[in-house]
């Protein structure tokens, strides 16, 4: 008996062991970056493991007391930012980022809550949410374009492979369910050479909120008064007609398999899958393709007018080259920090990132870049950053 | 010998020490693990109804019941209603267990009852393998492949020759109601089947012999003697079935068309509770929308319980019904 008690006060502290074993952190577990990637257009997540460098000469990615900082919020850019953080590990070996792409409310709460270093958002923040987070500042990183795709076969039962025109308010009418047939009057004017079909429209839009829905339902408003009034922009709104689809992939998935169908999708995702591209009338009156150079131009419309807030909608811009839907996404970041290795890592960090390395990344993954113009502005908005009161030493 | 002085010495000491014996042999420590783990599980259903329920306290205060009855869910003007989701969730998971709970028990008798033995196995293999599918394959596989090639000439089909019933009302677009129900059939047949065949393997051979003997053919022996026997694990493995097609999410937001319409056709979109959490969590920008989401997940919550009380009734009637019939 003596002995069977043994045994269960053996196996019991035995117990307590693994279990304080498996509490306890893993002392020395190997290095392992993982990054994900996420590839525009091709709709799969790459997941690349990166072991430490075998060459003695290279710079090991990560050094021993190493500092992470951290940021969270929007989808849209994440795959941009993903790639910055793994090259910018080579060049600022003590400085690590983790970024948890979780969508841009998320990334405005967090960082209101002060859970997170940086947020990220492709909204504009509104005056609540500057009340809420007093001392936030928007960055811009890059800019993005949507393309109208379409999906319609003409009477002769062949594809129309023609880039339509789309008059000024047509898209918005579309979408609001007023034009109704592809053969409606106003596509039929501005599309001569096209011989369009007697059908019905189908509106495909995305279901899931994004800041991709954010900046096209932004264009509407501002093209469309009764779009503003009946429907407003935002990351989800009610849409009066037409389907959801679940992310790019969704819309452009039920657009081509819809004849007739009409969606928005990003610009890199319509052109990694060769996609129609059409062309829409902007405010100077002029049909224009989305492409990098022409959301430049929008860019470059609004290059002075970003203010203070260094936020700014860039949709419907009144330049003749202007593609008219675009728009920027942000980081937020507090302008008073209050661990200053920290804030001048991060400083350090946007300063590469705005830098040709970091340009050449983003035309790369078919982000729009900032203009001189505005990069100038953000880099004046970085150097007022202060730690705790003080500006930050060099 | 030895054994009886064993129990004598037992015997003596048991009153002198009674903390000893009763850990002695380590029953009540595992006694105590289990009902830990087993409270554990009461515990956290607790405490996601308590964390649902009080992170939605916004939308329920702002909306009351009304948010189960109306069809508005407008982000922009923060009016929020919860019915197309429900009905949603409710039309889906009904059109997948219409199709998979015959199919999934007919590959269920034919795997333990019919099958010869160089069959069994793999098709056997092959079912649980598509329980291990990601749903999010299920999705971009019903997508792309599925809803071209089958729903959509399917809900064409329909719509020709029953199109003059609300339920089949056109047009006909690919994803929809129809397309989600079937892909969560597929998705929920695995589970059923497995489990249902393992019910009927589990029926003892005494069972078989003894109605055959009377002179039973086979069809009556499965259906008058097995069937009854193996109910309530039957209905086990509908409710586990059930459980999935009602929580499904990625899948069914992928082939639904994410859609406010509350028509009666199976074959116009449609939107559920798990579809629009999912769409819109991430991207929720003020409190009284997360609210609201969260409530929906509370419904969802409170519903998947509801269902599984019912079914419980059911499996304790028809076992108690069951036993007395086998005593009479």
């Amino acid at each position: 008996m003596q002995r069977n008690t043994r045994i269960t006060l053996i196996s019991l502290l035995i117990l307590v062991a693994i279990v304080a074993a498996a509490c306890a952190p893993a002392a020395s577990t190997p290095q392992v970056i993982k990054e994900t990637v996420v590839v525009p257009g091709q709709s799969q997540v790459v997941e690349r493991v990166v072991t430490p460098t075998i060459d003695p000469n290279a710079p090991r990615p990560v050094a021993a007391g190493s500092i992470t900082i951290n940021g969270a919020g929007a989808t849209f850019p994440f795959p941009l930012y993903s790639k910055w953080f793994y090259d910018y590990a080579f060049v600022d070996t003590s400085a690590r980022f983790n970024y948890q792409s979780i969508g841009s409310g998320g990334g405005i709460q967090q960082i209101t809550q002060k859970t997170v270093d940086f947020g990220a958002s492709d909204a504009i923040l509104n005056d609540d949410q500057y009340k809420a987070a007093p001392g936030i500042q928007m960055f811009p990183t890059v800019a993005g374009a949507e393309a109208i795709v379409t999906n319609i076969k003409g009477d002769d039962g062949n594809m129309i492979t023609a880039s339509l025109k789309f008059p000024y308010t047509a898209v918005a009418d579309i979408f609001l369910g007023k034009i109704k047939k592809w053969n409606d009057p106003v596509l039929a004017a501005a599309n001569p050479d096209v011989k369009l079909p007697d059908k019905d429209i189908l509106v495909v839009h995305r279901s899931d909120g994004s800041g991709t829905t954010f900046i096209f339902t932004d264009y509407l408003s501002s093209v469309s008064a009764e779009w503003k009034d009946k429907v407003g922009k935002a990351t989800s709104v009610k849409w009066p007609v037409g389907l959801g689809g679940k992310g790019n992939e969704g819309v452009f998935g039920t657009v081509s398999q819809n004849d007739g169908a009409i969606g928005y999708v990003e610009l890199a995702y319509a052109l990694q899958n060769k996609a129609a591209i059409n062309a829409l009338q902007n405010k100077a009156g002029e049909y224009v393709t989305p492409s990098i150079e022409s959301t430049q131009a929008a860019i470059g419309d609004f290059g002075t007018a970003l203010g203070d807030k260094l936020a700014i909608s860039i949709v419907d811009g009144p330049g003749k080259a202007s593609y008219p839907i675009a728009g920027y996404t942000y980081l937020l970041i507090y302008m008073d920090q209050q661990d200053c290795t920290r804030a001048q890592k991060l400083i350090d960090f946007l300063k590469y990132a705005f830098g040709p390395d970091g340009d050449k990344s983003a035309t790369g993954l078919s982000y729009v870049t900032l203009s001189q113009e505005v990069k100038d502005q953000v880099n004046a908005k970085l150097a007022q950053i202060t730690c705790q009161g003080k500006p930050l030493a060099k | 010998m030895a054994t009886q002085s064993h129990f004598a010495a037992r015997g003596s000491f048991a009153s002198v020490n009674r903390f000893t014996r009763a850990w002695q042999h380590g029953d009540r420590f595992y006694r105590l693990l289990l009902t830990l783990a087993a409270l554990s599980v009461l515990a956290l259903v607790i405490a996601i109804g308590y964390e649902l329920w009080q992170s939605s306290a916004l939308a329920r205060e702002k909306f009351g019941l009304d948010f189960i009855t109306t069809a508005d869910w407008d982000p922009v003007a923060e009016s929020f209603g919860a019915l197309p989701f429900i009905l949603g969730t409710l039309i889906t998971a009904a059109i997948a267990l219409v199709i998979a709970v015959p199919v999934g028990i007919g590959i269920a008798i034919f795997l333990a009852e019919l099958a010869p033995d160089w069959l069994r196995q793999p098709v056997g293999f092959l079912i649980e393998l598509l329980a291990a599918v990601p749903s999010v394959i299920y999705g971009l596989w019903g997508l792309f492949v599925f809803i071209p090639a089958f729903v959509k000439p399917v809900a064409q089909g329909l719509n020709g020759a029953l199109g003059f019933l609300p339920l089949f009302e056109g047009p006909v677009f690919g994803p929809s109601r129809l397309a989600a129900g079937l892909l969560l059939a597929i998705m929920v047949l695995p589970t059923i089947a497995s489990i249902s065949r393992d019910v009927f393997r589990a029926i003892p051979n005494s069972q078989r012999e003894a109605s055959l003997a009377l002179g039973a053919t086979r069809w009556e022996m499965i259906w008058e003697v097995l069937v009854p026997y193996g109910l309530s694990g039957l209905l086990g493995a509908i409710i586990l079935g059930l459980g999935r097609a009602l929580g499904e999410t990625v899948a069914v937001t992928m082939v639904i068309g994410n859609n406010l319409d509350l028509s009666a056709s199976l074959l116009h979109p449609g939107y559920t509770m798990a579809s629009i959490i999912a769409n819109e969590f991430t991207e929720a920008t003020y409190d009284l929308y997360l609210n609201a989401l969260i409530e929906i997940g509370l419904i969802l919550f409170v519903l998947t319980l509801i269902i599984n009380l019912i079914a419980r009734l059911l499996i304790w009637r028809v076992g108690r019904r069951t036993f007395t019939e086998a005593r009479a």
